[in-house]
C-alpha cells in the first residue's frame, strides 16, 4: 500500500546509519514524490480490514467490559439509529446467548408512533426487557411543567434519574458519538456520574488505551458510550453492511410538513404549523428520531441504505443542525444538559 | 474501505496547534456547513482580528464553557475526519496545563503523534519534553509540523535548521521514526496540498502523511504472538438468543452446552487448531472454535473481538489471558515500572492502590519510588514521591499474579492503570519496563 523506495519525508531513525539520518537536506534534493513510511517492518495488507471493523471491536470491547465489571447495566432505547446499532452491537457481543441486560426508554409522549412500534417489536424479537420512563407521567402529576417552548426533551432528565435509581442502574450504555456536539466531544467513554447524575466535564479521568476504569461509590453510575469514536457516516455505512432493521422514518417518505427556522417539522398532535406556516405533501426523511414537536426532517429521496449512505456522505450539514431545534438554544445547550444529567 | 488511523497533535502555546486542527477539518471538508456557520458567528461576535469573515479555528475544538470563556484549553477533544483512503480519529491536546496528563491521554493509543514547532522559535524545551513522552510511550510515528513558515518568507534555510534540531533530538531520544513537514496552518501550505510557495521542500503534506504511515494495526501486530485478556465467559445455558430458539430444537440444542471465553485480541492471530496456553494457571489446550458474533471463522487477528472455545474444559474467567502456548513467561506479582503521575495527591512509597491490568484489577503496593525522570536531561534523579505530571520509576508489589509484558514489546500487554482504592480516581497510568534497558 506504500511506497517504502523513496526517503521522502523522513528525517530520523536512531536504528540508521548517521548518512541517513541527517536527511532534511537531503530530502530537500529528492525530486519523485513519494512516501517512506517508516515500515521496516512488514504490514498487513490495508484491505484486511476496514474502519468499521476496527469500530465494531472497539464498540463490542466496551460493551463486554462493562457487563463484566458492572451489576446491573441499562441501556438507553429511543429506537433512533444509535441506540439500535449499540443493540445490534452488544447482540454480537454475547450471541449466543441473548443480550445480558433490559433497556430503557425515555418516552417524551412526543413520539412517532412507527418509532413506539419499532421499539416494541424489537424487544420482543430480542427477548430482552423493556423500562419505560414516561414524562408524561411526570406532567400529569404535577412533578414536572411543560414548558413554554413546548419541546420535552429537556424534561427527560428527571424521570431518566428516577428510572436509573429505580433500577439500581450502574451503568448506562447510551448511544451518543463524539461527532455530534462540541460538549460530548469532551467526553469519556466511560463517563462517571455523581450522586445527582451530573457530569463534571473539569474533573474527568483521564482514560489511557483500552484500559477503562469504572470504579465508583455507592450513589454513582457511569454513562458508557460504545460508539463514541463513530461518525453518522459510521453509522449508516455499519446499517448498511449489517441490515440492521430502523423505524421507517428514516427512509424517505411522503409527510404533511411545514417549515419553521429552516427545518421541516411534521404536522401531528404535538406539532401543528403556525399562523403563516403553511403545510405541504414532501417527500422527506429524519436524520435523528427525538421528540416529534422539534425533530425536524430532511427533504430527501432517499430510500435505500445505500442511498442514505451516499446522501450522508455528501451533506453539507451535521445531523443536529440540520434536524434539532433544541440544540440551537445557544452554544453550550448540550453541555448545560449533559451536566445537569441529561444523555 | 477506508482504515482507521488515530494520532493526536501536541505543542506548545502559540504554535498554531487549534489553528492547524481547525485547518486540518476544514480543507478536508469536515466542518461542515452549520458548523462554520455557528463558529464564524462566534469570531464576529468576539471581534476575532484579523480580515473580515475570518475565523478563530480554536473555536471548533473548545468544546467546553469555560474553555470559550477563557479562550484556553482545558481537556484532550475528540475530532473525526475522513479522507477516501482514510477515517481519523484525533486526539486533541492542550499543550499548556497538565501537558503530561493530556498527552499520555492522547497518545496513549496514537499511531502518530503532530507536535507543532514554531519555525521562529525552534525546537524548545516543551518540545523536547513532549517527543520524551512519546518516545516513552513507543508511539510509531512522530510528525513535527514546523508551522508558521510564511513567518519565516518561506525561507529554506530557516526550516533546514529546525528540522536539523529535530533530527538530532530524535536520535537523542532514539525516536524510530520521525517526520518533518513545513507549514502554515493559517494560510494551508503543506497541510492538505503540497505548497508552491515551499519549491524546495519535496516531501508530502501533513495529510499525505496521515494518510500513508501504517497504522499500529496494519504493523506488525499479527505477526506477533497470540494475546488474548478474557473478558468473560460466555456460557448461555438456557438464555439463547431467541433466533437460534427460533431455527428449531435442533439448533438450541447446538449451542445449549456452548462455552467460551469472549476477549479482544492485542496482538498476533489466533487460527482454529492453534496451540494456547491459557494463563494465569499456564493450562496447554487447542482452539476448537472461533466466533465473530454468529458467524464462525477460521482464523481472526488484533484488533477484533471475538469468542474462542478450547478443546479442554479450562478453569478460566474474567482475568484470565490466552495466550500462544510458550509465548508468555511466567505471570509476575512484583514489577518495575515507569509511572505517569496523573492526580494532584502525590503517590508515596507504601501507597496502597489498585493496579488494572488487560481485564484483571489487583491491590498493590508502592514498594519504593526510584526516582523521577528529568524529561529535558532524560536523567533520573532521586524523588521521595511522584507530583501531577511527573513521570517516575517505581517498583510495585503485587497481591495476585498478572501475566505483563514489558511495554516495549507489548503496549497493550504492557500497560496498566492505578487507581485509588476508595474513591476509583485514576491516580498513574503505568508502562513495564523490566527487562528494558533504561
Amino acid at each position: 500500500m506504500t511506497d517504502t523506495s523513496n526517503p521522502t519525508g523522513r528525517v530520523a531513525s536512531a536504528s540508521e546509519p548517521a548518512g541517513r539520518v541527517a536527511s532534511a537536506s537531503e530530502r530537500i534534493e529528492t525530486s519523485a514524490p513519494g512516501l517512506d513510511t517508516g515500515a521496516a517492518r512488514p504490514t498487513r495488507p490495508a484491505s484486511a480490514f476496514t474502519s468499521l471493523d476496527a469500530l465494531e471491536a472497539e464498540a463490542i470491547h466496551i460493551i463486554r467490559e462493562v457487563v463484566a465489571e458492572f451489576e446491573r447495566p441499562v441501556l438507553l432505547f429511543s429506537g433512533g439509529k444509535d441506540s439500535v446499532v449499540v443493540l445490534h452491537l452488544a447482540t454480537k457481543a454475547f450471541w449466543p446467548g441473548r443480550v445480558p441486560f433490559p433497556v430503557l426508554h425515555v418516552d417524551t409522549g412526543h413520539n412517532f408512533p412507527e418509532v413506539l412500534a419499532f421499539r416494541d417489536e424489537t424487544v420482543a424479537r430480542l427477548g430482552i426487557r423493556l423500562e419505560v420512563a414516561s414524562v408524561q407521567d411526570y406532567l400529569d402529576d404535577g412533578r414536572l411543567q411543560e414548558r413554554a417552548d413546548g419541546t420535552r426533551n429537556p424534561l427527560q432528565t428527571q424521570p431518566l434519574l428516577d428510572a436509573i435509581a429505580a433500577g439500581k442502574h450502574d451503568a448506562v450504555f447510551g448511544g451518543a458519538r463524539r461527532d455530534e456536539d462540541k460538549a460530548r466531544a469532551k467526553e469519556r467513554i466511560i463517563s462517571l456520574r455523581d450522586e445527582f447524575g451530573q457530569w463534571d466535564p473539569r474533573n474527568q479521568r483521564p482514560e489511557l488505551w483500552s484500559l477503562y476504569n469504572g470504579r465508583h461509590t455507592v450513589g454513582q453510575h457511569v454513562r458508557a458510550f460504545p460508539i463514541s469514536n463513530w461518525t453518522e457516516l459510521d453509522v449508516w455505512s455499519y446499517i448498511e453492511r449489517e441490515q440492521i432493521p430502523l423505524p421507517p422514518l428514516y427512509f424517505a417518505h411522503e409527510r404533511d410538513v411545514y417549515e419553521r427556522d429552516g427545518m421541516w417539522l411534521a404536522v401531528s398532535d404535538v406539532s401543528r404549523p403556525r399562523a403563516g406556516e403553511q403545510v405541504e405533501r414532501r417527500t422527506v426523511r429524519y436524520r435523528t428520531v427525538g421528540d416529534l414537536s422539534c425533530t425536524g426532517a430532511v427533504l430527501s429521496d432517499a430510500a435505500s441504505l445505500s442511498e442514505i449512505v451516499t446522501e450522508v456522505a455528501a451533506s453539507s450539514l451535521t445531523e443536529r443542525g440540520a434536524t434539532r431545534a433544541d440544540d440551537r438554544l445557544s452554544e453550550a445547550a448540550m453541555e448545560d444538559r449533559k451536566k445537569d444529567g441529561y444523555f | 474501505m477506508s482504515t482507521l488511523f488515530r494520532f493526536a497533535t501536541a505543542g506548545s502555546v502559540d504554535d498554531g496547534k487549534s489553528t492547524l486542527v481547525g485547518r486540518l477539518l476544514h480543507d478536508s471538508k469536515a466542518i461542515l456547513a452549520d458548523q462554520l456557520e455557528s463558529v464564524a458567528r462566534t469570531s464576529a461576535e468576539r471581534g476575532f482580528g484579523g480580515e473580515p469573515g475570518a475565523i478563530d479555528f480554536a473555536l471548533l475544538t473548545d468544546g467546553l464553557r469555560a474553555e470559550r470563556e477563557q479562550g484556553i484549553t482545558i481537556d484532550v477533544a475528540y475530532r473525526y475526519f475522513s479522507t477516501g483512503r482514510r477515517s481519523f480519529i484525533l486526539a486533541d491536546c492542550p499543550g499548556h496545563v497538565q501537558y503530561t496528563r493530556n498527552m499520555v491521554t492522547g497518545a496513549a493509543t496514537a499511531d502518530a503523534v503532530v507536535v507543532l514547532v514554531d519555525v521562529r522559535k525552534g525546537v524548545l524545551e516543551q518540545t523536547r519534553r513532549h517527543l520524551a513522552v512519546v518516545q516513552l510511550l513507543r508511539v510509531p510515528h512522530v510528525i513535527v509540523a514546523v508551522n508558521k513558515i510564511d513567518l519565516v518568507g518561506y525561507d529554506a534555510a530557516v526550516f533546514q535548521q529546525v528540522a536539523a534540531d529535530v533530527a538530532a533530538l530524535a536520535r537523542d531520544l532514539g525516536l524510530p521514526d520521525a517526520h518533518v513537514v513545513p507549514v502554515s496552518a493559517l494560510a494551508g501550505d503543506n497541510i492538505v496540498d503540497r505548497s508552491a510557495n515551499t519549491p524546495w521542500y519535496d516531501g508530502p503534506s501533513l495529510l499525505e502523511l496521515l494518510e500513508a504511515l501504517p497504522s499500529i494495526d496494519e504493523l506488525e501486530t499479527d505477526l506477533e504472538a497470540l494475546r488474548l485478556p478474557v473478558q468473560l465467559v460466555i456460557r448461555p445455558q438456557g438464555a439463547l438468543a431467541p433466533d437460534l430458539l427460533e431455527q428449531g430444537a435442533e439448533t438450541a440444542d447446538d449451542y445449549r452446552d456452548y462455552r467460551a471465553f469472549a476477549g479482544r485480541i492485542e496482538s498476533g492471530t489466533v487460527r482454529v487448531g492453534d496451540s494456547v496456553q491459557v494463563f494465569p494457571a499456564g493450562v496447554t489446550t487447542t482452539v476448537t472454535r472461533i466466533d465473530r458474533g454468529p458467524v464462525a471463522v477460521d482464523e481472526a487477528s488484533a484488533p477484533l473481538s471475538v469468542s474462542l472455545s478450547l478443546a479442554d474444559d479450562v478453569d478460566a474467567a474474567r482475568g484470565a489471558v490466552i495466550a500462544a502456548a510458550g509465548s508468555l513467561s511466567e505471570p509476575r506479582r512484583e514489577l518495575d515500572a515507569a509511572v505517569f503521575q496523573l492526580d494532584p495527591r502525590p503517590l508515596t512509597p507504601g501507597s496502597r492502590v489498585l493496579v488494572k491490568h488487560g481485564t484483571s484489577t489487583v491491590q498493590a503496593l508502592v514498594a519504593d519510588i526510584r526516582g523521577r525522570l528529568d524529561l529535558d536531561t532524560l536523567a533520573t534523579t532521586p524523588a521521595g514521591a511522584l507530583e501531577a505530571n511527573d513521570i517516575g520509576l517505581v517498583g510495585l508489589k503485587l497481591s495476585a499474579n498478572l501475566a505483563v509484558e514489558p511495554y516495549a514489546a507489548h503496549r497493550r500487554a504492557g500497560a496498566f492503570l492505578v487507581i485509588h482504592p476508595h474513591d476509583g480516581a485514576t491516580l498513574a497510568a503505568g508502562i513495564v519496563t523490566e527487562g528494558v534497558p533504561a
